[in-house]
């Protein structure tokens, strides 16, 4: 990513960073119609450490402290080592920057989702993470 | 006054006039500030924070006022250019004449999704993809793949039918008709056709394919059919909705123009029906 794209996401993250609590949402009436998927929703998502198509993929909580902007409600998915822009949607499903229009139940789905999109291509660390 | 016209009913040299209008905002660099914007809302818009250009009510005068940006860019190269909208539930298959190699190119190879032909293909030599979340510097696309079908007329019907413009709690989680539009839930119709399109146009860099303006075009002008449906429905909310754009409230990245300013399209331009 150019220099000038590093500032603007950094410039946007801390504009973000005050909202960024951690928040255990309520289950709502789930409604994905057009994903042809249930749509569980489980307070805290599951660490995993696993292998899947060659990629180490981990989720776990959020480190503390930097600038993280935690979108992922606290947890952080790597892959590779290479942190994964995750966020959470209102009814408890998943996406990343690498699949955004795409919800999917669970961390682990989005970062196996993201294996699958990037083809064995390396994901660029992302200093807006 | 800009006319916006369906992709289906251009000609060659309209179509020509588009591509190389657009090649020229690549060739500048204005062409991946765009992308930065957009993929900048895409990782701050959250459901339980501030968001303005997406899972909000913002996101149709948002993304209205993003691609008048564009509009005018392409107008300065060339003043004859507007933008076309693909409507996706009619020209809904990979024939479809946006496809061809003299207009956007067609589907990727399937080892690595990468387009083989048209005017955005790497292998042209115009279209490095600079802003970008991995490694691989080439358009990609795989239509149909991750998802069937794109959007039915009677889909699109369902959602033109909902009265109510948006709910709370004005995010992805809304009833209404904004969130339907948007795909959050509902029969899904914009996030779908991200999804169908694939490749670059299922990331945050989105607009690092040029169809994603033909498609928000094309949404943009669902909203538009929405008003016209609707008449004594309005944008909300109206006032005093934390980390969400009210009627009056001006819009991030540009703080000058509300949602009040860009419900009227004909103040910017018309569609040719």
């Amino acid at each position: 990513m150019p220099d000038i794209t590093r500032r603007r996401a950094l410039t946007a993250t801390a504009a973000l960073a005050a909202t960024a609590a951690f928040t255990t949402l309520a289950a709502p009436a789930a409604s994905a119609a057009g994903h042809d998927r249930p749509m569980p929703m489980p307070e805290h998502p599951e660490n995993f450490d696993e292998v899947y198509k060659d990629r180490r993929i981990q989720g776990r909580p959020m480190s503390g402290g930097g600038h993280h902007h935690e979108h992922g409600g606290g947890f952080e998915v790597l892959i590779d080592g290479v942190q994964l822009h995750l966020m959470r949607n209102a009814d408890g499903s998943w996406i990343s920057i690498v699949s955004h229009y795409d919800p999917v139940t669970t961390p682990r789905a989005a970062a196996r989702a993201a294996v699958d999109e990037l083809q064995g291509a390396a994901l660029l660390p992302f200093p807006a993470n | 006054m800009t006319v916006r016209k369906n992709q289906a009913a251009l000609t060659a040299d309209e179509k020509k006039r588009f591509v190389d209008a657009v090649l020229e905002l690549k060739r500048s660099g204005r062409y991946d500030e765009f992308v930065s914007t957009h993929n900048e809302f895409i990782m701050s818009d959250t459901d339980t924070g501030e968001r303005t250009g997406h899972r909000s009510p913002s996101f149709l005068p948002w993304h209205r006022r993003f691609l008048l940006d564009f509009e005018q860019a392409l107008q300065s190269v060339d003043s004859s250019v507007a933008l076309p909208y693909w409507d996706w539930s009619a020209d809904r298959t990979l024939r479809a004449g946006l496809w061809a190699p003299d207009f956007l190119g067609g589907t990727g190879r399937s080892t690595d999704g990468r387009v083989m032909d048209g005017p955005f293909a790497a292998s042209a030599g115009n279209w490095p993809i600079s802003i970008r979340v991995d490694g691989r510097t080439f358009l990609r696309r795989s239509l149909g793949t991750a998802v069937r079908a794109l959007p039915t007329p009677a889909e699109v019907e369902s959602v033109l039918s909902m009265a109510t413009y948006d709910m709370a709690p004005y995010n992805s989680a809304s009833d209404g008709f904004r969130n339907n539009l948007e795909g959050w839930r509902g029969v899904n119709l914009h996030n779908r056709v991200h999804v169908w399109v694939g490749g670059h146009m299922a990331t945050g860099a989105s607009p690092n394919d040029p169809v994603f303006w033909l498609h928000h075009a094309y949404v943009d002008k669902l909203w538009a059919e929405w008003q016209r449906r609707h008449p004594d429905a309005g944008y909300v909310p109206t006032g005093g909705t934390p980390d969400v754009v009210d009627l009056d409230e001006t819009m991030k990245p540009w703080n000058d123009v509300r949602p009040a300013d860009l419900l009227d399209h004909t103040k910017f331009y018309t569609f040719d029906s």
